[in-house]
């Protein structure tokens, strides 16, 4: 069974904040999702193509020309804070 | 005393100079007013698909085709997943088990040989956007314009052995793709940007060294200055019995030196799985080929061909294919012109001091091939002389004109008519009686005094060659 440890660690990269009984839910439920994945791993899959996507399509293109673009004030009409026309999210330091 | 070796890969970063950014219709340009170049794609907003730009998939087949790189018969798109303000969908697309291209490799001159450095893959993303610091507001500002932007990566083999064989790499790898014309390849503008892992380990040594992964290299000239910083700490360390972290490190240009980046470990837990909306692409050979015939002359290519075509010496011809419209500016000028040194030395002397001071590329001179052709007979049949025809260069830049348009407007051309020459030697020898009777006794010196001032009399228009022989004539059957 996945750890307290891993399933915060998980949480954390996707950034989602778990409360103890939840951590507890999800210790269940990743494991059984993990278990299933090592039961497809036995299958034989030696006469199967990769299949990295669900429909039977390929090359699907766009030509290289310019399509209007939103505003300035259409794009930051969603940010949570503006200024100087920028999005202002919290101090990031590095 | 122990022998150290370096051992140092570099990851470039290259944008493409397509119309539209990579995934969207959204202009891929510099320099815009922030967040002026965003749409519901580029800016991850749920419900928006993205679609692949023909452009970039082909601009990226020509990279590997340089890069004499293995190219994928098929190829898909991964998520990168991580957190950063710059990023808006909280995942980068990125390519991961199944790059365009990979085991390819590139020829260096360095240190006056050549030598061949792997490189390991090349993938397609998409550039993130742009971050502003403003410590004073305690907050940071996003600009969104550049997320999308068409985006190869190119990773090296740790191949390269001193950080100038580094420096040598990157300048190879750049004409190679400035040749393409794919890319600005412009440093200062980020649109070829340079990541250096380095390690030190004793020479012999099997394994490698705990390598250093540094970042914030703006220039060429700082990725050599970090690498050498770098390998010095790494050997001072090694002595000193120090253990040596793997870590993320920044360049600091002022300081001189590399400082740890500070961020989580937890970053390089990146989670890749397949893009599930973007569908896989076939590289098939036919698709790679018809890019491999338009493929451009290579540098090294167009090098042998030049040395080889119009017997100029190896120097002149490697400044000429360092800029393959220079190259193309010369043999368009050689078409109609027969003395290739002399247009080679034009183009590498008075050419590219005007493409210096005047900050601009040969196509944006006002100077078409014909117009230099134009003045370097005008030289040549001695209208006007050497230093005279520089400043008529000059003044064609200026104006667009050709040189005989200018010499004719300007009267710059010699006085080689010499009955008026004649006649000022005349006047010369008569007002100068002492200085003649000198020559006459044998102080050929004093020559040069009498051009010159024949030269005076005709406010430096005559021709100085025809001057002299008259003046000689005179003095010798007077
Ligand atoms: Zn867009």
């Amino acid at each position: 069974m996945l750890s307290k440890e891993e399933v915060r660690y998980i949480a954390s990269l996707s950034r989602i904040d778990l409360k103890d009984q939840e951590i507890e839910v999800f210790q269940k439920t990743l494991t059984a999702i993990l278990d299933y994945i090592e039961k497809l791993k036995k299958l034989d899959v030696s006469g199967i193509a990769p299949t990295s996507h669900v429909l039977p399509l390929q090359d699907v293109f766009r030509e290289d020309r310019t399509r209007p673009s939103l505003t300035k004030v259409e794009a930051l009409r969603i940010a949570p804070a503006q200024a100087k026309g920028s999005f202002k999210v919290p101090q990031v330091i590095e | 005393m122990k022998e150290f070796e370096t051992v140092i890969g570099l990851e470039v970063h290259l944008q493409f100079k397509t119309e539209t950014k990579i995934f969207c219709g959204c202009a891929n340009r510099f320099g815009d007013e922030p967040n002026t170049l965003t749409c519901p794609v580029c800016l991850g907003l749920p419900g928006s698909l993205p679609v692949l730009n023909r452009k970039v998939l082909r601009y990226a087949i020509r990279v590997a085709l340089a890069l004499n790189a293995q190219i994928n018969p098929v190829v898909k798109f991964d998520r990168k997943n991580y957190y950063y303000p710059d990023l808006p969908k909280g995942y980068q697309i990125s390519q991961y088990d199944l790059p365009i291209a990979h085991d390819g490799s590139i020829v260096v001159s360095t240190a006056g040989q050549e030598k061949k450095i792997g490189i390991k893959r090349a993938h397609l993303e998409e550039d993130a956007g742009k971050l502003i610091h403003d410590g004073a507001n305690n907050c940071s500002l996003v600009d969104y314009n550049r997320t999308g932007t068409p985006l190869m990566e190119i990773v090296s083999e740790p191949d390269l052995r001193t950080p100038q064989e580094a420096y040598d790499y990157l300048t190879a790898l750049k004409l190679t793709l400035q040749y393409l014309d794919v890319s600005d390849c412009d440093m200062e503008k980020g649109s070829l940007r340079c990541d250096a892992n380095v390690s030190v380990r004793q020479k012999g040594a099997k394994e490698f060294g705990v390598k250093a992964e540094i970042k914030n290299l703006n220039s060429f000239k700082a990725v050599k200055s970090a690498l050498e910083f770098e390998e010095n700490r790494h050997r001072a360390m090694i002595l000193a019995g120090e253990k040596i972290v793997q870590e993320t490190r920044l360049w600091n240009d002022e300081k001189a030196a590399t400082f740890p980046m500070r961020s989580k470990e937890e970053a390089h837990d990146y989670r890749y799985f397949p893009e599930p909306d973007l569908v896989p692409f076939s590289l098939a050979p036919n698709a790679v080929e018809e890019v491999r015939r338009d493929m451009p002359e290579m540098p090294h290519a167009k090098l042998e061909r030049l040395l080889k075509r119009y017997s100029l010496v190896e120097y002149d011809a490697h400044i000429l294919i360092q800029d393959p419209h220079i190259a193309d500016f010369f043999e368009r000028c050689a078409e109609s012109y027969k003395d290739w040194k002399k247009i080679c030395n034009w183009i590498i002397g008075p050419v590219q001091q005007e493409m210096n001071s005047r900050k601009c590329g040969i196509g944006e001179l006002k100077l078409p091939p014909q117009n230099l052709i134009g003045l370097i007979e005008k030289v040549e049949q001695g209208v006007v002389s050497n230093l005279v025809g520089k400043d008529v260069l000059i003044m064609m830049l200026d104006t667009g004109k050709d040189a005989q348009t200018i010499i004719a407007e300007k009267g710059l051309a010699q006085v080689s008519d010499t009955g008026a020459l004649e006649k000022i030697v005349e006047a010369i020898l008569n007002e100068n009686q002492k200085v003649v009777a000198q020559i006459k006794e044998g102080k050929d010196s004093a020559m040069g005094f009498l051009v010159g001032q024949a030269m005076k009399k005709t406010q430096g228009k005559a021709n100085p060659k025809l001057l002299g022989d008259i003046i000689k004539r005179r003095i010798t059957d007077g």
